[in-house]
């Protein structure tokens, strides 16, 4: 069985924005799959009917074969626990500690009471410092999360997404803040994590380079609809101008003119 | 993730429209107006308050204070000060949950934010002082009507303003704890609290500033506290004791006032 079916879905936004138009997609456990894509394409929507955190309104995603789109309440929530995700702006709570940004990846997980005192399991806190030194950051845990440099933010979103113990992880636009060294330094220990734990990972991404570099698969999208899957050596520049809808060299040089 | 293309997006127009000059004049004509009539119909006159300086000179010269009436000032003004900071503590406590009750981001549903707003919009159209002056004959004279009246007072404008601060915070970190699995109270407790802390707490000291003076007032209405007294004297024409209340109100306002400001100076 996949570990993510996508079945038929679709998102219209109450604004009227039809941001999926129908996507069928399997995906076997352990694939670490990029999305590529125009702004606009669907990419987002698309990994965030993963954790229902976009309601799909026709069609259904499942995970193991449980669906998540109809999940609710404390079962969404026990769902979700198991789904890493990480952001282009890292989401952090800027004004408290890495450590307790980290910890933030336990909520899912622990007593209801001991959430809100605040108080968390011993166990729990050897286990986010554990996170911490696997992304590289062990020493930071005291520092306060806006103190720290964007790689290293969003390794802190990387080690809060390891603290639930996930088996999927989603990953939007994860470097699209960040300088292409860094980028490059914050994939390569995504890709490294997600095969050592065997995580089903989705990225989106926008730069082409890095799609071909890191994905074991790539899709295309292009206004709401999947126009391309399959490996990085079958996606050539055709492809891509294909996907993107205009030719790459154009996007080049505007890329570096500006 | 709809980014507006510049091509399409709207030009700018170079000088305002006929419509929004016209509005423009429009508001000023009215502003003048209300003016107008503001001033006949209140009677004011600047005359009349140029005639009342001499008096208030004459009033203020009888207003030495008589030291003697300290002893019977000093309970009464504790009391007050009790019931200022009794009302914060009660509103503040009953006033927290209805924050994010009332804010779109922190919300059960909509249904639910609406009546929580509705009913903060409610009891903050209705002043203190008539709270007061309706609850001193049902709960008895005294200190209690005073503190349920600035309690209402409380709740009711801290989670206005703070409702307004949490609609404001960083969505990032709540669809982030969202995304894991957290729950609307943590999702408030670890995302939400941590943004708004220090707001929080310079809203409630700000507010302590204002229940401190209002339970002065509120006392002219039986309310309890240092009002009750301040009314004896003025009925009765204590120009001393009057006097000395004046000057003790305003030491420990001012007090008050300097140490919340340097409280609330240090948070932010």
């Amino acid at each position: 069985m996949p570990h993510i079916t996508f079945t038929d879905v679709e998102v219209t936004y109450p604004t009227g924005l039809r941001a999926l138009k129908g996507v069928d997609l399997e995906i076997p456990r352990g694939q670490f799959v990029v999305i590529v894509g125009l702004s606009g394409a669907g990419k987002s929507t698309l990994i965030r009917t993963v954790n229902n955190l976009v309601v799909p309104s026709r069609g259904d995603v499942a995970i193991e074969g449980r669906s998540v789109t109809r999940a609710k309440g404390t079962e969404l929530r026990r769902m979700r626990s198991g789904i890493g995700m990480i952001f282009q702006t890292f989401n952090l709570v800027k004004r408290s500690s890495v450590l307790r940004n980290v910890l933030a990846g336990r909520l899912g997980a622990v007593h209801p009471l001991r959430g809100v005192t605040g108080l968390f399991p011993r166990a729990d806190v050897a286990f986010a410092h554990e996170c911490l030194r696997r992304v590289g950051i062990p020493e930071k845990a005291f520092n306060r999360a806006d103190a720290l440099s964007g790689g290293q933010q969003q390794r802190v979103g990387i080690a809060r997404a390891l603290a639930q113990k996930p088996s999927v992880m989603l990953a939007d636009e994860p470097v699209a803040s960040l300088d292409p060294p860094t980028s490059h330094a914050v994939l390569r220990d995504l890709k490294r994590i997600a095969r050592e734990d065997g995580i089903t990972t989705i990225v989106n991404l926008h730069f082409i380079d890095m799609a071909r570099e890191y994905a074991d698969r790539i899709i295309g999208m292009r206004d709401g609809l999947i126009v391309f899957d399959g490996t990085a050596a079958q996606a050539t520049d055709r492809v891509f101008e294909d996907i993107y809808g205009r030719p790459i060299d154009e996007e080049r040089d505007l890329r570096g003119r500006t | 993730m709809a980014v507006p293309d510049p091509a399409t997006s709207h030009a700018v127009p170079l000088r305002p429209s006929i419509a929004s000059r016209l509005l423009n004049w429009g508001t000023w004509a009215i502003i003048l107006a209300l003016f107008v009539v503001s001033v006949r119909q209140t009677g004011f006159n600047l005359e009349v308050i140029g005639e009342g300086a001499f008096d208030f000179v004459r009033f203020f010269r009888r207003l030495v204070p008589d030291w003697r009436a300290l002893p019977e000032i000093w309970r009464p003004l504790l009391e007050t000060i009790q019931i200022a900071y009794l009302a914060t503590v009660f509103g503040t406590l009953i006033g927290l949950p209805v924050i994010f009750l009332a804010s779109f981001n922190t919300t059960v549903n909509a249904p639910v934010m609406w009546l929580a707003r509705s009913i903060l919009t409610v009891l903050r159209s209705i002043p203190d002082l008539l709270y007061a002056a309706i609850l001193a004959p049902i709960l008895a004279i005294g200190p209690l009507p005073g503190v349920v009246a600035l309690t209402i007072f409380t709740m009711a404008v801290l989670a206005k303003l703070a409702s307004e601060t949490v609609e404001a915070v960083d969505p990032g970190p709540l669809e982030a704890l969202r995304a894991a699995g957290a729950g609307r109270n943590r999702v408030i407790a670890y995302a939400v609290m941590p943004q708004i802390a220090a707001t929080l707490t310079s809203y409630v000291l700000y507010i302590f500033e204002i229940n401190v003076r209002a339970s002065v007032v509120i006392g002219l209405v039986g309310a309890g506290g240092i009002g009750i007294l301040l009314n004896r004297y003025l009925s009765f024409f204590d120009y001393g004791g009057l006097g000395t209340m004046i000057v003790v109100i305003f030491v420990v306002v001012l007090a008050i006032d300097q140490l919340s400001v340097w409280a609330r100076s240090r948070l932010i």
